[in-house]
């Protein structure tokens, strides 16, 4: 049953009062960045976003809402698989010992429906299958969702053609919709757990009555606002096809072969393990680390790395999110949030990128 | 068994690099702990004759004595570590590898015949095998105790090749070529450094020289997009590794 909230903050206290960690979108260095908040206070209310490939700007707005803006340089992947984590330390003549602290509660509050859906993409990569990983299981169960619908999708957003739309489907615990007036916001909310039903009956909260039809017009809207849309047909084929296009060339002209676009992507899973030592000789440790398709060392075997142009890399990248992506874990690696095309520094669009192979193909 | 012997020596360069080894406070006791320090005239006079298990080199190699040293230091070193945008590049006086020394010579010295120096500023590689290589203007104090750790335990040392982005994006820092039109090379100069200049809101300066793996005239056309002239990118690129192959291509191509 949906409710109706006027604030977030007895939402926020709430949850702090379950001893979580919240983190949700707040203002930093020209950017909505994702933060632990103390109070719903923190919440970029007032702040918007214009995005552009390879630019993004905090622009004002007229209102107060809270989630109206894109995107922004970091996702959730940043708190679940964390960019650096410690596997197992040791003393000389002892075993290794994995770290034993109990994993975060975090609340997240926020996921965009987008990110929902690229929780549950690492979910299938590293939660679950033959060999999921401990450590990723158990932050993830220890998680709090709070997705919020989307309303106002931006100038890289295309999750409907990437098979998403702006309505959280599964996998949150609460879900909001923001409804914004001249001057208040209203949230209307629902649970999608029990865990969420229950913080929910804590809340002091109105009857959602007209708000709950308002909501859904406002959602459904969005759906037809999406900033880009990939190329229609099977993406899969496409690039299976297109190993050998001229087209690779071109990119690769334009491409840093920097990275960013992966460690922004809130699906990208790739780690690489780093082996320390200290200078007394005495304690020795494996650390696991975010690495990148785009790292000349990533495809490294004896002798030196497999694919040494961009050329090769930028394929791999965007092969392996539309294309292999479906080959090893049944579905695509892309969920159209678009921050690879924002965050690019050289604003190079895989949607443009996919328009330009699959119109190579026709031409051929 | 002995502690393994640690040489540190000096070709052209402003002995940042060294002071890099000195600031390391408390750890270089506990290295000094399992080192000997046997020569490192930054630190003490006293010197004790190679070999070496590992000698730091900094500095480029500038006159024709220069490279008859260098010889010698890498005969008597096990491993020979170049340490810094001199040794790794030539340096900021690389800059006349772009001119005629002769001219700056003539120009600047009263009794020009009194000075021997090469035509251009070379690093160490040029003239000898380098076992590893440290980059930056000065370098970075973790990677000099991660690779002397690495190398007193026996293991691969971790010096990425990767981009400074890897960097921001791991300490969380919203991009500033993105979010704020402030030009950074951190695409495509090499990551070490931790991404310090991006943290405080400065474009990085490439101090650490390029990414092998990229060309960075694939970021000009971003950098010309934010306002930079053919001047103010040269500027940019003609500084503490301007002799770097990949930057020296650069300035062929991009001459008024
Ligand atoms: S590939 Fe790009 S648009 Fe797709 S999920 Fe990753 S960052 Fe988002
Ligand atoms: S696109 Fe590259 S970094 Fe991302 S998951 Fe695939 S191989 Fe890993
Ligand atoms: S596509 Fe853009 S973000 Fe990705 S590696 Fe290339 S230049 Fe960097
Ligand atoms: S600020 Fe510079 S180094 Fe950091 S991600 Fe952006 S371009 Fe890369």
């Amino acid at each position: 049953m949906a409710a109706l909230l006027t604030s977030l903050d007895s939402l926020v206290a709430a949850l702090r009062a379950d001893r979580r960690q919240v983190i949700g979108p707040t203002v930093r260095d020209g950017a909505i960045v994702l933060a632990e908040l103390d109070s719903a206070r923190q919440l970029p209310y007032g702040w918007g976003v214009r995005v552009a490939p390879g630019g993004y700007r905090l622009r004002e707005r007229a209102d107060r809402a809270a989630f109206g803006h894109s995107a922004g340089p970091q996702s959730w992947k940043a708190y679940l698989h964390p960019p650096r984590t410690e596997l197992w330390s040791t003393r000389r003549g002892e075993s290794p010992a994995e770290p034993d602290e109990p994993p975060p509660r975090y609340a997240f509050l926020g996921v965009r429906p987008c990110d929902l859906r690229a929780i549950g993409v690492l979910d299938r990569v590293l939660g679950q299958g033959k060999y999921p990983s401990v450590r990723y299981a158990a932050r993830r169960a220890a998680t709090f969702i709070v997705a919020v619908n989307c309303t106002e999708p931006g100038e890289a957003c295309f999750c409907v053609s990437a098979g998403g739309g702006p309505k959280a489907a599964a996998g949150y615990d609460l879900v909001l919709t923001e409804l914004i007036g001249a001057d208040t916001v209203r949230y209307v909310v629902e649970a999608g757990s029990e865990k969420g039903e229950r913080l929910l009956s804590t809340l002091d909260t109105y009857p959602a009555d007209a708000a709950t039809a308002e909501a859904s017009a406002a959602v459904d809207a969005a759906a037809g606002r999406m900033g880009r849309a990939l190329p229609p047909g099977d993406l899969r084929a496409l690039i299976a096809e297109k190993r050998d296009a001229a087209h690779w060339d071109d990119v690769a002209s334009r491409c840093l072969s920097c990275a960013n676009c992966t460690m922004v992507c809130p699906t990208c899973f790739c780690t690489t393990v780093e082996d320390t030592t200290d200078l007394t000789g005495e304690v020795a440790g494996r650390w696991q680390r975010w690495d990148s398709c785009f790292d000349p060392d990533f495809s490294y075997l004896h002798g030196g790395a497999v694919r040494t142009s961009t050329r090769s890399r930028y394929r791999q990248w965007l092969s392996h999110k539309v294309g292999t992506w479906h080959d090893q874990f049944g579905e695509a690696g892309c969920v159209g949030c678009g921050r690879c095309v924002a965050w690019c520094p050289v604003g190079i669009d895989l949607t443009a990128e996919l328009a330009a192979l699959a119109s190579e193909e026709t031409a051929s | 068994m002995d502690a393994p012997t640690l040489a540190v020596w000096k070709f052209a360069s402003c002995d940042g690099c060294q002071l890099t080894l000195l600031d390391c406070e408390d750890d270089l006791l506990m290295l000094a702990g399992r080192i000997k320090i046997a020569h490192f005239l930054e630190a003490s006079s006293a010197t004790v004759a190679g070999p070496y298990d590992v000698s730091l080199v900094e500095g480029s190699v500038t006159t024709p004595s220069d490279v008859e040293r260098v010889k010698r230091i890498r005969a008597q070193s096990k491993a020979l570590v170049a340490i810094g945008a001199c040794a790794t590049a030539g340096g900021i006086q690389a800059l006349r590898n772009f001119a005629d020394v002769d001219e700056f010579r003539s120009v600047v010295y009263a009794r020009p015949d009194y000075i021997q120096t090469l035509a251009r500023s070379e690093p160490i590689s040029t003239y000898v095998p380098v076992d590893y290589e440290l980059r930056g203007c000065p370098i970075d104090r973790g990677q000099l105790l991660e690779l002397l750790g690495a190398l007193l335990a026996g293991r691969r040392p971790q010096l990425p090749v990767h981009s400074v982005c890897f960097e921001c994006k791991a300490r969380g820092t919203p991009c500033l070529l993105v979010a704020a039109g402030t030009p950074c090379l951190g695409p495509v100069t090499q990551a070490g450094c931790g991404a310090i200049c991006p943290a405080y809101g400065r474009g990085c300066y490439g101090c650490f020289g390029p990414v092998a793996a990229t060309d960075p005239r694939a970021l000009l056309a971003k950098l010309r997009a934010l306002g930079m002239s053919a001047d103010d990118l040269r500027r940019a690129f003609r500084t503490f590794n301007a002799a770097a192959p990949a930057l020296a291509a650069i300035e062929e191509t991009s001459e008024p």
